[in-house]
């Protein structure tokens, strides 16, 4: 599990809330996938020379109010909110995922768990769009098994906005199978329409070495990487 | 001036704590149709004026104490004008 080797690394910006807890999964992930990741504090108010970040899971702030929605005032998301704007590739997993919909660069919301007991496992997916750059190594309609560990991953969006997703091909990743949280539409991972901000609640960075089971993540943060290294070489272009 | 902003799950949005409860009193024996589970804020606000206090209670709930896609809000001053 490596990276393509040539050229300069992809420098990857993984923030740290308080209560960040996957953050240092994500960094080793994306260093054994060849990127380079550059630690984030919540309260930096600009982001180092990157052109793609990653807003890893956790509980920040506690969840208090709602998952994600004191995060989202954080003073590193003003840069983020610009990079996004520009172009840059945004990730947001879980937490992350729960923070950039309360932030508004990704549509519908997260809500408690339809069983309200905390999912913990493995759970099957399926790729249903592997044209973006969060999923390129993968092939469409491909099957993956990724964990999730969440308690607050039912992904809500009302019938308008749900036909818009589906309609502009946004859902990026659904549950294969039992459904693990009630979200609608099965949706376990979506992207903005214009396709360079991505949200899921699976885990890839837990999905990267056959010790822990699966390498599916390895799939998606590897898609993830080698986007993120042709935008630090060529910064325009995503 | 004090005030209480009432925050609700939308009609039609699963309330998976409402149904728990729902469930839970019906089987003490309790005839309940239905049970949805909100949240109470109460807030002393700084500045006078009644005008002044519901708009920005108004900005409050749409910024921060809740999420218009999903949750509705009701905004209760009390106190002196």
């Amino acid at each position: 599990m490596t990276g393509t080797g040539t050229g300069p690394k992809a420098r990857i910006a993984v923030v740290t809330f308080p209560g960040s807890n996957d953050d240092r999964d994500a960094a080793l992930a994306l260093e054994r996938l060849g990127a380079e990741p550059v630690p984030v504090w919540h309260a930096d108010r600009e982001l180092p020379d990157v052109r793609a970040v990653i807003l890893p899971g956790g509980f920040s702030h506690g969840d208090y109010l709602r998952a994600g929605a004191l995060a989202r005032f954080a003073p590193v998301m003003g840069p983020i909110q610009r990079l996004a704007a520009d172009g840059g590739l945004v990730l947001g997993i879980c937490n992350g995922f729960q923070i950039l919909c309360e932030a508004g660069l990704l549509p519908g919301a997260l809500r408690p768990n339809h069983s309200l007991s905390f999912v913990c496992r493995d759970v099957p997916l399926t790729v249903e769009r592997a044209d973006t750059p969060f999923t390129a190594r993968c092939t469409e309609r491909q099957r993956l098994s990724i964990p999730v560990k969440h308690g607050e991953g039912c992904f809500f969006a009302d019938s308008e906005l749900l036909a818009e997703l589906e309609e502009s091909g946004r859902v990026v990743l659904r549950y294969e199978g039992e459904n693990p949280n009630g979200s609608v539409a099965a949706i376990a991972g979506v992207v903005n329409a214009e396709g360079n901000v991505m949200g899921l609640m699976p885990h890839p960075e837990h999905a990267v070495d056959p010790l822990t089971g699966s390498t599916d993540g390895a799939l998606l943060l590897g898609s993830f990487v080698d986007a993120a290294r042709r935008a630090t070489t060529a910064p325009a272009a995503v | 001036m004090r005030a209480t902003v009432l925050v609700r799950p939308k009609p039609g949005i699963l309330d998976p704590q409402g149904e728990a409860v729902l469930g839970s009193l019906r089987q003490l024996g309790f005839a309940v149709e239905d049970a949805r589970i909100g949240r109470v804020v109460d807030l002393e606000l700084a500045n006078g004026g009644r005008e002044q206090a519901r708009a920005e209670l108004e900005r409050m709930c749409e910024q921060l104490l809740a999420n218009p896609l999903i949750e509705s809000y009701e905004i209760e001053l009390v106190g002196d004008a």
